[in-house]
């Protein structure tokens, strides 16, 4: 017999798998289970975005495309960059097609992170940065957000983890867990810090269509002094409704972008084509589509905030993504064994904050991409067992 | 704007509570406008859209074109009456084109509606000319879909 953990490279061994998923295996075996859990929108894909992607199959379009992205989408998103930022990339050196944000943050972490460098990570944040971060050999340190705070980045914090030896900060805004979002000003404030400094910035943009309350997303890259250091990832997983198309893109100034281009060549070859020739049409005619899903979780999320307003759940108003991240520290110390009873007693599945990181520790992270229908039975029963505790 | 219209005319079934949470609003503020909208006749009623042939009862649908002679004075509009105050005409509308009205007639069977049209619609006077096309299959209704897709599936059964 082969012992297999003895094959496991070390690191490997190190990455524990997602928090998020845990839950799920239960609600399936369930019957009348809701779930708030999921982290994608509820809505297809625009139409006229599949029937892009159909067609380029039947025109039998189903090669590699270049390493760097079909030049039209390219230049779809360098238009973008520049109608939204006011950022100019040239499309033949400063971006290339990804599959979905996931792979540039991790080709972005391995391109710039040397043993033993260490990479700030505000949390609590997405899953994948700090698992990453250990792959590409580097030391993940988290950065604490706080409610008080609306869970936003703040200089001091970051001023204090810097040491020599500080290679990225990983900026995630709009925020999944806590729907946090963060202002120029406020963004100033960190790019102040970081004007001396040699430190990369990823900035992880994938929520930028889902800003609230008419606050415009703001590119970090857009800071001044801030885009010769800045990675850019996007993508249309979130914008487009487009999770399982797995295409997404990186704009960087053409010298950081190089080691991204060869990691990119030898490890992936190219974005799937369908889907770069779906993108090319939801970024020239998708502008409504996302109009349309913004209003429709804007109207959700101010039914959740209310609504756990009423239920008396101490909770920040997000202002960005489909998550709300409500304290349940008035109920219970810890968050896991919230989730758990929630799950057991009332059938509905939420994420322990903790998920996210340890400042996540006494949250639970609700998604609202569903229904009306399923939200308000939700959180009928959320606040039953709130009421019974 | 008129969020409010939005909502109903997507769920009419919907609670002005819930409304109000969605909006921003107070559940007062949200009666108050949708009576007013009721009271100015911006709705006009509120109806469920129903896939009949999911049941066992006969149901026809036609759609009729019609090419009229107007009346002076009165235009199309008396003439449209005339014919939509017929309780088997469930949509009217004038059309531009090659002909005036599109009026969509439900009945009970082929014989029905074919009465309705030869018996009330043809004879009556100013008519020029109608044209019935029967409804084969409904596939959209009102913007819902009569196939509808459930929320979205989960692949991620792992």
């Amino acid at each position: 017999m082969i012992d297999y953990s003895s094959l496991i490279s070390d690191k490997a061994k190190t990455i524990k798998t997602s928090g998020i998923r845990k839950f799920f295996d239960i609600v399936s075996t369930m019957e009348d289970a809701i779930s708030l859990g999921v982290g994608e929108p509820d809505f297809q894909t625009p139409w006229q975005v599949r029937r892009a992607g159909i067609d380029s199959l039947q025109q039998g379009k189903t090669f590699y495309t270049s390493n760097w992205g079909l030049v039209d989408l390219r230049k779809e998103i360098a238009k973008y960059a520049w109608e939204n930022y006011h950022l100019e990339y040239d499309y033949h050196k400063e971006i290339i097609v990804t599959v979905g944000g996931s792979e540039a943050i991790d080709n972005a972490l391995r391109s710039f992170v040397s043993e033993g460098d260490e990479v700030l990570i505000p949390e609590p944040s997405f899953v994948c940065y700090t698992p990453l971060a250990i792959m590409a050999g580097g030391k993940p340190v988290p950065l604490k957000t706080r409610m008080e705070d609306g869970f936003k980045l703040t200089a001091e914090t970051l001023k204090q983890a810097i040491t020599p030896k500080t290679k990225v900060l990983i900026m995630p805004f709009p925020n999944n867990p806590t729907g946090a979002i963060m202002t120029r000003e406020e963004l100033e404030k960190i790019a102040a810090v970081l004007r001396g400094t040699n430190i990369v910035v990823i900035s992880d943009e994938i929520y930028c269509e889902l800003t609230y309350g008419g606050k415009k997303h703001v590119c970090f890259a857009e800071l001044p002094g801030m885009r010769e250091r800045t990675i850019v990832i996007n993508g249309f997983s979130k914008s487009y409704a487009m999770t399982g198309w797995r295409l997404g893109w990186v704009m960087a100034p053409k010298e950081m972008l190089q080691p991204l281009v060869k990691i990119h060549q030898f490890g992936i070859m190219s974005a799937p084509t369908v889907s770069q020739f779906a993108g090319i049409e939801a970024m020239r005619t998708g502008k409504q589509d996302i109009k349309y899903m913004r209003e429709q979780y804007d109207m959700r999320r101010r039914f959740m905030y209310q609504r756990l307003q009423e239920i008396g759940m101490p909770c920040f108003e997000p202002e960005g993504a489909f998550y709300i991240f409500p304290s349940i520290q008035n109920y219970m110390e810890d968050d896991e064994a919230f989730c758990d009873q929630l799950l057991r007693k009332k059938k509905v599945a939420v994420v322990p904050g903790s998920a996210f990181g340890e400042s996540g520790r006494g949250h639970v992270r609700i998604s609202y991409s569903y229904s009306m229908m399923h939200l308000e039975t939700a959180m009928e029963r959320i606040e039953e067992f709130i009421q019974e505790l | 704007m008129h969020r409010i219209l939005q909502l109903l005319e997507q769920d009419a079934r919907i609670t002005p509570a819930r409304i109000a949470k969605m909006l921003g609003m107070s559940e007062q503020q949200v009666n108050d406008s949708i009576r007013k909208y009721e009271r100015d006749n911006v709705i006009l009623g509120y109806k469920a859209v129903i896939d009949w042939s999911k049941i066992k009862r006969d149901n026809v649908t036609a759609l009729i074109e019609v090419r009229v002679r107007p009346q002076t004075g009165a235009g199309f509009d008396e003439l449209a009456q005339r014919i939509y105050n017929h309780k088997q005409v469930v949509d009217m509308y004038l059309m531009s084109g090659s002909f005036d009205f599109t009026i969509i007639v439900n009945g009970s069977s082929l014989q029905e509606v074919s009465r309705f049209v030869s018996e009330n619609l043809a004879p009556m006077e100013n008519i020029v000319s109608t044209s019935t096309h029967f409804v084969l299959k409904a596939y959209k209704n009102a913007g819902v879909d009569f196939n509808p897709v459930d929320e979205r599936e989960d692949f991620r059964d792992d």
